[in-house]
């Protein structure tokens, strides 16, 4: 599974990764609904950090397209309310 | 696949497939895409250049600004010194309003830099996968056959295509956050225009709309603040006050003259 964080670099995630990443997703998401903007970053962050953390970033010289395309890191409390939607990270 | 990265993702997608659209001769498709691809590495330069010139811009009113606030600060001290507060408390107003606009100019330099290194980034990202296509492109051409070559330039291209609506998305950002920024800058730009960070010196006696609107701007405690403090450093010089100022030791009454510390800038005006 190929993740990209957009602004920054793409990424070779585990399959297994999957619901882990969703979970991550969904913690946005709730915090998102919820209108709790002074958790927002943290758990934004989180989410990018197991991407990070967990994949291997694809080399530049490959050319391959992403499964799963993330908001960039500077992205705004304020912006997320608008790309949220509420659904899963990953189709089922 | 919704949520948060349902939008991105469709977004993206939507500018690749625009990015594709074309995809008849496969020959052909593969050094069109190339060509679009070096002239769209061409405008991520220019749109990197673009928030170089916006950050200079704004870092020219910063220093101006800087050096209104030493002298503002400056004429302020002269004025307490000569007792005049009310020119120094219009002193210390455009110095409060000048102080504010440069905290704000600070953080938008700073948003910048980041904005312009990230772009630097991913213009460089993009370029080794342009070329990487471009190797990949003349191996398409040379092994495989019509069919084929079909599906791995469609791959090649999409991956590069991915890469390059991204940092699309990143310029847009960036210009997104450049025209707030100008908003702001032509805002400074204006009060400038208007006389608002001049030589206080300059101004005639009575108020003019420029200290009525400053006195909206600034914030009147800190400008109080400030105008306290000064007297106390300089040795409360006020000429319409008690007595005793001119001992030149403030200190040695301390005591006494705290009961009515609000008074001397008063009698001023009486």
């Amino acid at each position: 599974m190929i993740v990209r964080i957009s602004g920054e670099d793409q990424y070779r995630l585990d399959d297994d990764d999957a619901a882990r990443l969703n979970e991550l997703e969904a913690a946005v998401v709730s915090v998102v609904d919820g209108g709790r903007k002074d958790e927002f970053a943290a758990a934004f962050d989180t989410l990018l950090a197991y991407v990070r953390d967990h994949g291997v970033p694809v080399g530049d010289d490959e050319l391959e397209s992403s499964d799963v395309i993330l908001p960039p890191s500077d992205l705004t409390f304020e912006e997320a309310g608008r790309e949220f939607t509420g659904e899963g990270l990953i189709p089922d | 696949m919704a949520g948060l990265t349902g939008r991105m993702s469709t977004v993206v997608k939507a500018k690749v497939s625009k990015l594709l659209d074309r995809a008849e001769d496969p020959a052909e498709t593969l050094d069109y895409s190339y060509q679009k691809q070096v002239e769209q590495l061409q405008n991520v330069k220019k749109g990197i250049a673009d928030v170089v010139t916006a950050k200079k811009r704004l870092q020219m009113q910063e220093s101006s600004l800087q050096q209104s606030v030493v002298k503002l600060d400056t004429q302020a001290r002269q004025a307490v010194a000569a007792g005049n507060e009310d020119l120094a408390r219009t002193a210390l107003e455009r110095k409060n309003v000048a102080q504010t606009e440069l905290q704000g100019l600070d953080t938008q330099v700073s948003e910048l830099e980041d904005q312009q290194q990230k772009l630097s980034d991913s213009e460089q990202k993009l370029r080794a996968k342009i070329e990487a296509f471009r190797t990949k492109k003349e191996v398409i051409k040379a092994q495989y056959s019509a069919a084929e070559a079909q599906v791995r330039i469609s791959e090649a291209a999409t991956g590069v295509g991915e890469q390059m609506a991204d940092v699309g998305l990143a310029m847009q950002r960036a210009v997104d956050k450049t025209e707030n920024m100008k908003a702001r800058a032509d805002a400074v730009s204006e009060l400038e225009a208007a006389g608002t960070f001049d030589d206080i010196t300059a101004l005639g006696g009575g108020e003019d709309d420029i200290d009525r609107q400053l006195k909206q701007l600034s914030s009147q405690p800190a400008v109080d603040d400030e105008l306290a403090k000064m007297k106390s450093e300089l040795g409360a010089g006020d000429a319409g006050g008690a007595a005793q100022i001119s001992a030149g030791a403030p200190d040695a009454q301390a005591g006494e003259a705290s009961g009515q510390a609000g008074e001397p800038g008063q009698s001023g005006q009486a």
